[in-house]
């Protein structure tokens, strides 16, 4: 006989649906169905049922091999290497629940260390240049029952985000927006032809590296003033009728993604496009959300914030919290030869750093966090699996729009094992005991 | 449980009248009782002040938009961290602290008890974890319901056991305490960008007006007896001649009695009425409506108030008043954030500089202080800073000097570069009255837990009540050489006892308590009809699912304490 | 003026934070104290002295006070944090953060610098022979309040992100620079004796940029109104003048509606 359990969010991206059905076996122990997910989603859970699961920690050998340990003894040599440390880094954190993160805090306040999540490479830019000039904001909600302007700037949803549109930007018939989708206008700013930009009702091809110059444009533009003929590959009679487009509507919101915040200029594209939507707030209404990609990176933001004052990129090694992304971040730490011992959790940096931030991390002490087996996990010292959160353990979790969801624990984990923060909390309680030893 | 004796102190406790009498109290297993063994831990209070801990009935310390606050404002720590040090974890934020520091602050200056002034329901579980890592406080959360789309549509036909339903129901799933209300019906009018600066102005859509919000919001508090009165941040905050919107605000309660069974007398209590004092037609001619409002508040014993003082600091506004916020923005153009809530609320934020230089600046910080000078009845003006938006909670003790010392006053009238106009425009030069101990202790303690219908518990040193206390290193006998010494005695304890446990001593936290989050659990008869309207708009509107918004597990709330309500008969 | 030498005989492993080492932190010590004043690898705390060589004797004031900093400092951080008054010599490149917060005096650094340098700068003097980094000159992580005075000469070239929210002081730059100039200024001036590549100006307020060289792209919302001639730094020449930001606010002074200006050499 089978269950199927309601209501389960889905621990993969920062659209995090929680409308998501899972059908698993009596007992609890075989995860069978995944109804609503999306293809990605589906295969996140589909996948912690995997017959080749590690189970295990494992320590990399001098000749290049694995050897399994067991969990004591890979807390015994996190601990350690955490306490030995001058500059640790503990990295990641973004899929995983605040649970956990909050454990992660208290280690890293202990062990006097860099903290940082993978805002670092993502949305990091988009947080300073919030901490610069703001953010006219909204729940998803506030999009599903009264946008009627969608602009997705420098992101593509239909393959990142794929169930955004339809549950939130695009289709849904919400209280003001009974018509769904036919009662909005869609603009697109993307160099390429995406399948999102597909669906456009406009698509601006911006020149590569000019989003600055377009935004900018815009506000010019707003402003009935005088605009050269073309910006950023945009003609400027284009750039007007985008402007009247989003002036012309009653609610309008601006979703932006690695497009702007990763290429040049970063924090300054989502500044300017932070200053747009400031703008058209004189003549209707609108506001502005960055797609966070990981289903919790926003929720690590969240805790460093209320814990630490920061949302990433944080400095402990003075005993009190320092931030300065560019002297703080991860990279720039790894690049420079800052650190000298690494964690990694709810993460793969082995995967999205640049190479010359990645084989530092292979010379250092470093630990893994992560059931799979990834790049990071391929140059680390220690390689811990745990279970899946959001899966196979519960646990908060936050929304690209900041609200909180407490995912749900569907499925068993393997047999023996732990979850982050169980292992987290062996981690802390050892280092404490090699503190107070000292 | 530990026995502990603060033997010798003077005693100030509006509870049972005390007014500086030399009296021990007793502590054991968590309570104040009459007496102890002799193995009691003696605690030496000679020449010290005693008083029950301190209730804080109105700050912005946990949720979405203080974090939001934390997190846009990387110079609000800069230099100014605190290591960890003790039993201390690191801190840091001058206007806006971590969690941990909120806790350590307010317990060093003798606070046991705070309330959340405003709770983004869709955001439950972010208040909760927040509050969970406020260490040694007991917390609560006041959830808003003066935009909730439920709200509006059943009061717009006088549906009061519907509204009550409702209010008792999201109370449960949000864990809240209280039904407060943040510009009544203007926060929906912003998710178009539109405001409601009057309380006639019909929200739109919804076709209801603030006025019919409040009085309903009144009688449903009052259908249900719940242990706090509705609390309400009226419409038209912040404008000069907004204090006309504060009295008809207020004459809405004309006529309403109490029903509840927490001790609790008022039906209306107006927050951070300093915000909402002022007269004049723009900021030239801008002057104090202190004595228009205390003159109708002193007269309507059925409402309580507070103060919402300026501490002329540099500073973070943050409020479910959307609108006001971008207002606001547009006057000193530094960084505005701002978060539509679907179907219930808003909130905004941005920093703000309370310079001596400004002559506004100068006189709401004189209209913060004439309010608690012109109020006759302490046990229903409280002090605030509406923390931290006119400035942050860690200068109660100034503000306590500011009130209890006219030289003080005087020395930072002189100090103000547009000194005339303060005197022209507000009454702060003529009122010569300084709050003694007792009234200190009325307005910072017995009032503020009255009001919020915890009078059994906490706010006196009754025995049977929590043993929550406070003593500080002011000696009552002893003439004020400099006022600056009541600001040092008031900023750090020499103890302070939480639920019976000593948590700071001679300034330093020696304990991180068991802190509750307190919560209250309405009965309400079964109401089918409401149950499905909840569950239809979470069909339909909600981006979340029911069952998901209603998840509110251990996890978030590790030590709940809930007030119970029958309202069943109501 | 008394100077104290200090030379590096002990590298760290990491990167060293020498907060301490400014004429204010060194007034009126001798070598022995100053050896013992605490600088930061990492988590641990250790002194001036063991990383250090240091001798003579501070003066009995920051003004009297010159500070010669020898060997290799490319891994030290915070030279000259915060200081008010007197000199600081750096002989070689050094890393993040020179003069960061400074008030007064003078620096001089015969080499690199690398980025934070003369963060929120109030007053003084800071001369690069070499390269300056990125943010050279900005404000601290979301502060409207940045750079508002004193002068700062670059030799060579500087990075990214020069002057953001710059309210006053100049910025001199005799090579090329990179993107993002002067955003967010509310006044100051730069000037770049080299080539500009893009986003100069950006959602300026007020303030005042020259470029002697070329602007790969220029911001859309700066407006051309004229040609003017200028002097600037002892040469004359000619200039198209632009205003803007275009798209920003503007404040009114006396009534006029101000503008940032930049100026194009032609």
């Amino acid at each position: 006989m089978t269950k199927t359990i309601t209501d389960v969010i889905c621990p993969f991206c920062g659209t995090l649906c929680d409308d998501i059905e899972v059908i698993v076996s009596d007992d609890g122990k075989k995860l069978l169905e995944v109804n609503n997910a999306c293809v990605i989603g589906t295969e996140k859970f589909l996948h912690s049922q995997s017959s080749d699961r590690i189970t295990r920690p494992r320590m990399h050998q001098e000749d290049g091999s694995w050897k399994e340990i067991s969990y004591d003894e890979a807390v015994e040599y996190t601990a350690q290497m955490l306490a030995k440390a001058r500059k640790p880094l503990l990295f990641g954190w973004s899929s995983t629940n605040c649970e956990a993160q909050s454990v992660g805090n208290e280690i890293a306040e202990m062990s006097r260390a860099c903290c940082d999540n993978t805002a670092a490479t993502c949305h990091g830019t988009s947080l300073i240049a919030i901490q610069d000039v703001g953010l006219p904001s909204c729940t998803l909600g506030e999009i599903k029952n009264r946008a009627d302007r969608i602009i997705f700037w420098g992101c593509n949803p239909a393959h990142a985000h794929p169930r955004h549109m339809s549950r939130y930007s695009i289709f849904p018939r919400g209280f003001f927006t009974g018509k769904g989708q036919m009662s909005r206008k869609l603009i697109v700013v993307d160099p390429r032809v995406t399948d999102t930009a597909k669906m456009a009702d406009m698509h601006l091809q911006v020149e590569q590296g000019k989003d600055y110059e377009l935004l900018d444009a815009l506000r010019v533009a707003f402003k009935g003033e005088w605009l050269p003929d073309v910006v950023a590959g945009i003609p400027g009679e284009k750039i007007r009728e985008a402007a009247d487009v989003m002036k012309s509507g009653r609610f309008g919101i601006i979703f932006f993604g690695m497009g702007v915040t990763q290429t040049l200029g970063k924090n300054h594209n989502i500044d300017a496009a932070i200053a747009v939507t400031k703008d058209l707030n004189e003549y209707t209404k609108f506001s502005i959300m960055p797609m966070r990609g990981h289903y919790n990176v926003t929720g690590s933001g969240e805790v460093f914030a209320w814990q630490f004052g920061f949302p990433y990129a944080v400095d402990l090694t003075r005993g009190f919290a320092r931030y300065n992304p560019g002297d703080t971040s991860t990279i720039d730490l790894l690049t420079r030869g800052e650190i000298d011992a690494m964690l990694t959790i709810g993460s793969d940096p082995g995967a999205h750093f640049p190479i010359s931030a990645v084989k530092p991390i292979a010379k250092m002490p470093s630990v893994c966090i992560d059931p799979h087996l990834t790049p990071t996990s391929g140059v680390s010292k220690l390689h811990v699996p745990v279970a899946f959160n959001g899966v196979e353990t519960g646990g908060n979790c936050y929304r690209m729009d900041n609200v909180p969801i407490d995912c749900r624990k569907v499925v068993e984990p393997p047999e023996g094992m732990l979850t982050d923060e169980e292992f987290l909390i062996k981690v802390r309680d050892r280092l404490k005991q090699l503190k107070e030893a000292a | 449980m530990s026995e502990y004796i603060i033997k010798n102190g003077h005693v100030f406790d509006p509870v049972q009248g005390i007014k500086g009498d030399k009296k021990d109290i007793s502590i054991k297993d968590g309570k104040i009782v009459d007496k102890v063994s002799s193995s009691a831990k003696v605690i030496d209070a000679k020449d010290k002040t005693v008083m029950a801990g301190a209730v804080e009935i109105h700050a912005h310390i946990a949720g979405p938009k203080v974090n939001l606050g934390r997190i846009y404002r990387p110079e609000d720590k800069l230099f100014s961290c605190t290591p960890t040090h003790g039993m201390e974890r690191m801190g840091g934020g001058a206007s806006i602290p971590t969690t941990f520091k909120t806790g350590y602050e307010y317990a060093k200056m003798g606070y046991t008890t705070a309330m959340e002034a405003a709770m983004p329901p869709l955001f439950s579980r972010h208040v909760h974890e927040e509050i969970r890592d406020t260490p040694i406080i007991d917390e609560g959360a006041f959830p808003v319901f003066g935009n909730n789309w439920f709200v509006m549509e059943y009061l717009k036909n006088h549906e009061i056991e519907n509204t009550a339903a409702y209010c008792a129901w999201l109370l449960r799933a949000t864990k809240g305490y209280a039904i407060k209300i943040v510009n009544p019906g203007g926060t929906e009018a912003w998710g178009w960008g539109l405001n409601c600066l009057s309380i006639h102005d019909p929200v739109p859509y919804f076709d209801i007006t603030p006025a019919e919000i409040i009085k309903g919001l009144i009688e449903a508090n009052e259908y249900l007896g719940l242990p706090h009165s509705m609390h309400i941040h009226p419409n038209n905050l912040g404008n000069p001649g907004c204090y006309e919107t504060t009295l008809d605000t207020l004459k809405l309660a004309e006529g309403f009695k109490t029903k509840n069974k927490f001790g609790r007398e008022q039906v209306m209590h107006l927050t951070h009425t300093q915000f909402h004092s002022y007269k004049g037609t723009n900021w030239g001619d801008f002057e104090s409506g202190a004595k228009e409002v205390t003159d109708y508040v002193n007269k309507n014993k059925n409402i309580t108030i507070d103060t919402g003082n300026v501490t002329l600091d540099e500073t973070t506004t943050m409020t479910a008043d959307g609108p006001f916020e971008h207002h606001l923005c547009g006057l000193n153009h530094l960084k505005w954030a701002n978060v539509d809530v679907e179907l219930e609320t808003a909130a905004g934020v941005v920093p703000y500089i309370y310079s001596p230089n400004i002559s506004v600046c100068a006189i709401q910080w004189a209209i913060g202080l004439e309010i608690p000078l012109m109020m006759k009845d302490p046990m229903r003006c409280y002090i605030t800073t509406d923390h931290p938006n006119a400035g942050p909670f860690t200068r109660y003790p100034r503000v306590i000097k500011w009130l209890m010392s006219k030289k003080a006053r005087d020395a930072q009238v002189n100090a103000f570069k547009h000194k005339d106009k303060v005197l022209s425009q507000t009454s702060i030069g003529s009122l010569d009255r300084e709050i003694s101990l007792y009234e200190l202790a009325q307005m910072t303690r017995a009032g503020p837990a009255k009001s919020l219908g915890l009078s059994a518990m906490c706010g006196g040193l009754k025995p049977g009540m929590d043993a929550d206390v406070a003593v500080y290193n002011f000696n009552p006998d002893k003439p004020v050489a400099n006022p600056d010494d009541i600001e040092t005695a008031f900023s750090r304890c020499a103890a302070v006892f939480k639920s019976g446990i000593q948590v700071v001593s001679n300034g330093e936290i020696v304990s991180t308590g068991n802190k509750r989050t307190l919560w209250v659990d309405v009965h309400v008869k079964d109401n089918p009809q409401v149950m499905r309207d909840i569950n239809e708009k979470f069909v339909k509107f909600y981006s979340m699912t029911q069952n998901n918004y209603e998840a509110l597990g251990h996890h978030f709330v590790p030590n709940p304490y809930a007030l119970e309500v029958d309202a069943t008969q109501a | 003026m008394e100077t104290v030498t200090i030379t590096m005989k002990n590298a760290p492993a990491l990167y060293l934070e020498a907060d301490n080492v400014s004429p204010d932190a060194f007034a009126g010590k001798t070598a022995a104290q100053i050896a013992e004043l605490s600088v930061h690898e990492g988590n641990t705390t250790s002194t001036l002295g063991k990383y250090f060589e240091v001798i003579g004797n501070a003066g009995a004031t920051a003004a009297d006070t010159k500070i010669v900093v020898k060997g290799d400092v490319k891994k030290v951080k915070y030279l000259g944090f915060k200081m008010t008054a007197g000199e600081l010599v750096i002989e070689g490149s050094t890393d993040l953060y020179v003069g960061a917060w400074m008030k007064g005096g003078k620096i001089l650094a015969k080499g690199n610098i690398e980025a934070f340098a003369a963060t929120a700068m109030k007053g003084g003097e800071l001369i690069v022979e070499g390269n300056a980094g990125n943010y050279l000159g900005a404000a601290y992580r979301g502060d409207w309040r940045g750079m508002s005075g004193g002068k700062i000469l670059v030799k060579g070239n500087a990075g990214s992100d020069i002057g953001m929210y710059m309210t006053g002081g100049e910025i001199i730059v005799n090579g090329n620079i990179d993107v993002h100039a002067l955003t967010h200024a509310e006044g100051g001036r730069l000037v770049v004796k080299g080539n500009a590549k893009s986003k100069v100006g950006g959602q300026m307020i007020d303030g005042e940029i020259i470029i002697f060289g070329s602007i790969d792209t220029m911001m859309p919302g700066f407006k051309p109104v004229s040609e003017a001639e200028l002097e600037v730094d002892g040469a004359k020449a000619k200039f198209s003048h632009f205003i803007g930001d275009m798209g920003e606010r503007h404040k009114k002074r006396k009534g006029q509606i101000v503008y940032g200006n930049l100026y194009k050499k032609i």
